[in-house]
Parts: C-alpha cells; structure tokens; sequence
C-alpha cells in the first residue's frame, strides 16, 4: 500500500512524532511505500538539524532522516510546510537568504515546499494517515 | 487528476492554538486542486464559526472572515454538530451566515451550513476518502 503521513506535533512534546516514525518504519519493513511524510503546525520542528537530545535518548530528527524517504529522483519526501517553518524559525538556506537571516535549520534529509504537497499526497496515496491529537 | 472526498475536521476553538488558522490555510490552498472538499466542525471546532468574533483585545489575526470567503471557491458543505453546539448553549443563529452561489440554480444565494447529529456527521465522515483532522 502506498502512504503519505501527516506529523501535526513537534518532538519531544508530543509522541505524535515517535508514532509517525514507528508507523512508517513498520510499513516499509512490511514492504508498504511512504511516499511523503508531510510536517505541519509545529511538527515542523521535527526537521530542526540543531536538534541535540541527551545521549541515553532516542534521536527524532535521525530517527525521520534514517528512513531515507525520497523521490524516484532523489528529492527528500520527508517535507516541510514552509508557512509553518517560517512562522516558527525554521528556515532552508534558500529562505535565510531570501529573508536576510544569517543562518538555516533544515536537516538535509528534509525540505520545505508548500501546502500543495500535503493535498497532492492525499490525492496520490491510498491513505493519509494523521498524527496528532 | 484523480477526484477524492476531502474532509477537513476541525476540534478547536479560534485562537486558544494555532490549529484552527492552520487548518483554514490547508483549506484554501486545497481549493485550488479541485478536490471534492467538505468541513465539518465538532468539539469545540464549533467556536470557529461563531458570529461576532473580536480579537483586538489579544492581539491575534481575526481570521474568521475567511470563513465567507469559502463559497467563492466552491468550498459549500460544512457540517456542525448539533450536539456540539447544544452542549455549548449555542445554535445555528449564533453561527455566522455563510453562505454560496449555486451556479447549477441561477446562482441563488444558500446556505453553506449544514447543522448534522453526530450519527449523520458519522455517516458524512465514512463516505470520505480523506479525512484530516485538525
């Protein structure tokens, strides 16, 4: 079956972001296809490569970019909403510059793009599965 | 492109949590994909169509306006909860008068609004193909 994810939560907080992680591991150890993960509200944060936990706990932010989920081309599918990001800090280089600000928090196995990815993978997938409350 | 039924519920009130403006800005970009596209509002999700809201007070965006902006972009079907509005002594008078054109009958002006029991809103919610919860 083929799924796209929606993470409402940021890590952490929220285990809505442990969930989402367990659920796509155990899809596509089960030989399902997750064609996007798509982070919104501040499930942005999930992308945020500054992310620095204590030794003895799990790593979220690798935990997403371990999967390895991109696109017959190689583009990240782990995709972050950009007006969520910009609203909570959360910037590409692209973004930094465009905006002036000297610095950028995207983790590479991560990129941001709009709103459209989320309806587009809600159209593509055979489900859309939501994490959140 | 494939054409599904999307539904898009909303739980929470206006501005307690940023969910409800989010939830609005997915609604408006999913318009222009031409999906079959309902709302429906349940829980305390019904505070976000209540006439009359005013922010000044606490310095948010009133976003609430948008809502009148939805039957321009043939977004037509949003479902209330009876139950959610009674258990909050409110009903349909205290929403806001959304309404659209219908181009199928000389462009009359209706009623976007549809106050449902939760059975109803329940039957609604098992014909989608997507449902996202917000």
């Amino acid at each position: 079956m083929k799924f796209a994810i929606q993470v409402n939560e940021g890590p952490y907080q929220h285990q809505a972001a442990d969930t989402a992680f367990q659920f796509a591991k155990a899809a596509i150890e089960n030989g399902h296809e997750i064609m996007r993960v798509f982070f919104y509200h501040d499930g942005v944060n999930n992308a945020s490569r500054f992310t620095l936990p204590p030794q003895d706990d799990r790593h979220v932010v690798n935990n997403w970019a371990s999967l390895d989920i991109k696109d017959a081309e190689g583009n990240p599918e782990l995709v972050v909403c950009v007006a969520a990001a910009l609203r909570r800090g959360m910037l590409d280089e692209s973004e930094a510059s465009k905006n002036s600000i000297d610095g950028n928090n995207i983790h590479p196995a991560f990129r941001i793009s709009g709103l459209g990815q989320l309806i587009e993978a809600g159209i593509q997938c055979d489900r859309l599965v939501v994490f959140g409350d | 492109m494939a054409t599904k039924k999307f539904m898009y519920l909303n739980r929470r009130s206006s501005f307690g949590t940023v969910y409800a403006i989010e939830s609005l800005e997915v609604v408006l970009i999913a318009a222009a994909f031409e999906q079959d596209v309902s709302l429906a509002f349940m829980d305390d999700g019904v505070y976000q169509i209540v006439e009359g809201q005013e922010t000044d007070g606490i310095g948010m965006k009133n976003f609430s306006k948008t809502f009148h902006a939805l039957g321009d972009y043939d977004i037509n079907k949003l479902y209330v909860s009876k139950e959610s509005l009674e258990e909050r002594g409110l009903s349909e008078s205290d929403l806001m008068p959304l309404v659209y054109e219908d181009e199928d009958d000389d462009w009359e002006e209706k009623p976007s609004i549809r106050v449902v029991t939760n059975d109803e809103l329940k039957a609604i919610m098992s014909e989608q193909d997507v449902c996202l919860s917000f």
